[in-house]
């Protein structure tokens, strides 16, 4: 033998020495911190310091969160010398727990959970209510007999739960369908597999994501994808049950420095305005979606951005403001399907900043209400790709 | 470097090795013929292929026969239609196709820019989870008591549910300002540091009495039965302990991923890709398939440092 084993063994010394080396090489560049994009440090050159504030979304990056990533590309939010941080949000972990803990300074999140939250003791307040109007579907095939809600009875009904069915079965009891008796409920994934394999007869949807996978899903008989005439989708807000959805909260006590809310007026006013790029440019604040978020599907993306600018425009009395009438429905239904006690207290929401960040908007020039907004017709591509 | 034919002794072996290696009784160590080596990688391939086949067999036996076993009418464990189990071809061509829009990086590229996300922060883990590990099993052998009274916690910590675990790491690392990308490696540490714990404290107490003795009646101290005795016959202990670790440490960084709102990393690609799963089955398939791919490399590369640090062992 003509290699002796020591040498061999040192080849494989060096090899592994090199394999190791090039793995932490490799492991060594950037991925873990974000870039600041230009258009923002142009914007925030004026200021001579910047608050820092972190805001966490209720899940991960997706056109449902435009606004403010918008206004963090745009540099809206360094125009008001703020130093903002968009948290994604995650699986088994809700805003309101990291804004209770101080973890961060804002959360997006819906009004039934963050009043069962404040009804716990925590003192977290709506600063700002975003979508005005409700976005829960519910879908069935359409040659399953089932167009109204009150066709719902002796069927299986597909629902998310943690809370996402209060409104569902509101809606219900008020069509005449006991939620407890007269339907089967069957917990549904987060996508909408089990209509498509007909395990239930109707599931829950939104109207700016999981309607828009059906539609965008190949109809394995035709080969073609799905048509809307191929579903009933039962909207619940044109039923007349919406419960207010994506707002923004802080905490009370946190609001109590003026210096605080003085920051809260400032983070609001961008982000209504990264909402009005938004709702001015699809396309391009589509773009800004998917420079945040992973491998999203640019067909989907902008069907989510246009459903969920009609869930915000037009918003008669100004973006943001919360009308009382909607905030009581709201709370009636959490209070009917058990998930309130009672009324939460008069702090629970608050339009003092919304309508000051709107007063300075509204001189700048910008049009805070949207009277005359239209949706777009969005085409829906296959796999929303 | 010029070919020898005699083998420079390594230094400090001991002498029975060396006689054992030496002795006309046992086949003297050689390099393995290459016919072995090429049987077990086409057998890997084959197994490989197998799997392969199983996958896309089960798959047509179900369109064949809708879902259920002719005669008997039971139906399928799992349904076989392309939203359940696309096929093979559709994983792979899904990896070549663009992630996004935006860019026009390959879906495979991007799992991989991910992925050496995740690793990173497995790979902190584990080396914090390690560390933590070793002293621990070093306290415990000098410490009954402790080991005794601590001992039923550790092995509390790994039976408590991680999705439990994650949300309060999560939050205690946000409150202390760090960020995200630390509460991951924090979880993935937490996992990691027991197998070794356990397997360097067997290590430790490995060396025979005799060795002990002898130890001993030379007048060696604590300290020099620990580092001449103690740590050298642990060292393979050690290693089969990281190798736990190393992939407890992975599956602790994607459970963490999941839980933690870093946005980049593996495990939010496939929670991604599993919302979105009805768009695209096959991507989601990608993903666990990268993530597993990455996994065992990972396992792979510290199997390399063991054998680069057990190379003067027969047993390595």
């Amino acid at each position: 033998m003509s290699v002796s084993r020591s040498q061999r063994r040192r080849g494989l010394v060096r090899f592994s020495v090199a394999l190791i080396g090039l793995a932490f090489l490799a492991s060594a560049c950037g991925g873990m911190s974000e870039e600041t994009s230009g258009k923002a440090a142009e914007a925030g050159k004026d200021c001579t310091s910047k608050t820092k504030v972190k805001v966490v979304l209720q899940w991960v990056a997706q056109a449902q969160f435009a606004g403010y990533y918008a206004a963090k590309d745009q540099g809206f939010y360094d125009k008001e010398c703020l130093d903002v941080t968009i948290q994604e949000g995650g699986v088994n972990i809700v805003p309101q727990q990291l804004l209770q803990a101080g973890n961060v300074d804002f959360a997006v999140s819906h009004v039934t959970k963050t009043m069962v939250t404040r009804e716990q003791g925590a003192n977290l307040v709506n600063i700002g209510q975003v979508f005005q109007r409700g976005a829960y579907l519910q879908v069935a095939w359409a040659d399953s007999g089932i167009k109204t809600l009150a066709d719902l009875k002796g069927t299986k009904v597909g629902s998310w739960g943690y809370g996402n069915e209060l409104v569902l079965f509101a809606a219900m009891k008020a069509a005449g369908v006991d939620p407890k008796k007269d339907v089967k409920v069957i917990q549904q994934p987060f996508d909408m597999s089990l209509l498509l394999k007909h395990e239930v007869d109707s599931a829950q949807a939104k109207t700016y994501n999981e309607y828009a996978q059906l539609l965008e899903t190949k109809n394995p008989k035709t080969g073609k994808l799905y048509q809307p005439s191929d579903f009933t989708a039962i909207n619940l807000d044109d039923s007349g049950y919406a419960s207010y959805e994506d707002g923004i909260y802080a905490r009370g006590d946190w609001l109590d420095d003026p210096k605080n809310a003085e920051t809260a007026v400032k983070f609001l006013k961008a982000s209504y305005e990264g909402w009005g790029y938004c709702r001015d440019n699809l396309d391009g604040c589509v773009d800004v979606v998917l420079k945040a978020g992973s491998a999203l599907g640019a067909g989907h993306q902008t069907w989510m951005l246009n459903e969920v600018n009609k869930l915000i425009w037009p918003s008669p009395q100004g973006i943001g403001v919360v009308d009382p009438k909607r905030w009581k429905q709201t709370i009636d239904i959490a209070k009917l399907g058990g998930v309130l006690k009672k009324d939460p207290d008069s702090g629970a929401y608050r339009t003092d900043l919304t309508e000051k960040a709107l007063a300075e908007l509204k001189a700048d020039g910008f049009d805070t209400t949207g009277d005359s907004f239209q949706g777009e017709q969005v085409e829906v591509t296959p796999g929303g790709e | 470097m010029t070919a020898t034919t005699t083998e420079p002794r390594p230094a400090g072996k001991h002498a029975s090795e060396q006689a054992a290696e030496t002795s006309p009784n046992r086949p003297r160590r050689q390099r393995p013929a290459i016919g072995p080596k090429l049987v077990n990688s086409l057998g890997a391939a084959v197994v490989i292929a197998l799997l392969g086949a199983l996958w896309e067999g089960y798959k047509a036996l179900g369109q064949a026969w809708d879902d259920k076993i002719p005669g008997l009418g039971w139906k399928f464990p799992v349904a076989t239609d392309d939203m359940s189990m696309p096929h093979l071809s559709a994983i792979f061509h899904a990896l070549t196709e663009p992630a996004s829009r935006a860019d026009s990086t390959t879906l495979f590229s991007y799992l991989i820019t991910e992925t050496s996300v995740t690793l990173r922060e497995a790979a902190y883990g584990l080396v914090a989870g390690s560390l933590l590990g070793l002293v621990l099993a070093t306290v415990f052998l000098y410490s009954g008591p402790l080991r005794k009274g601590l001992m039923p916690w550790l092995v509390a910590s790994q039976t408590v549910p991680l999705v439990a675990i994650a949300p309060m790491i999560v939050i205690w690392g946000g409150k202390s300002g760090a960020p995200p990308w630390v509460a991951v490696t924090g979880i993935a540490a937490y996992l990691a540091f027991f197998p070794v714990t356990i397997n360097t404290l067997r290590g430790l107490r490995s060396p025979s009495r005799v060795h002990l003795e002898f130890a001993r009646s030379i007048a060696t101290n604590r300290r020099q039965q620990l580092f001449l005795l103690r740590i050298p016959s642990a060292l393979p202990f050690v290693f089969a302990g990281l190798r736990l670790a190393a992939t407890a440490s992975v599956v602790g960084a994607i459970v963490g991923e999941l839980s933690a709102g870093t946005g980049r990393g593996i495990g939010r690609a496939i929670l991604t890709f599993a919302y979105y799963y009805s768009n695209g089955p096959e991507k989601l398939y990608a993903a666990v398939l990268v993530a597993a791919v990455a996994g065992i490399v990972f396992v792979e590369l510290l199997g390399l440092l063991e054998r680069l640090a057990l190379r003067h062992r027969h047993t390595a």
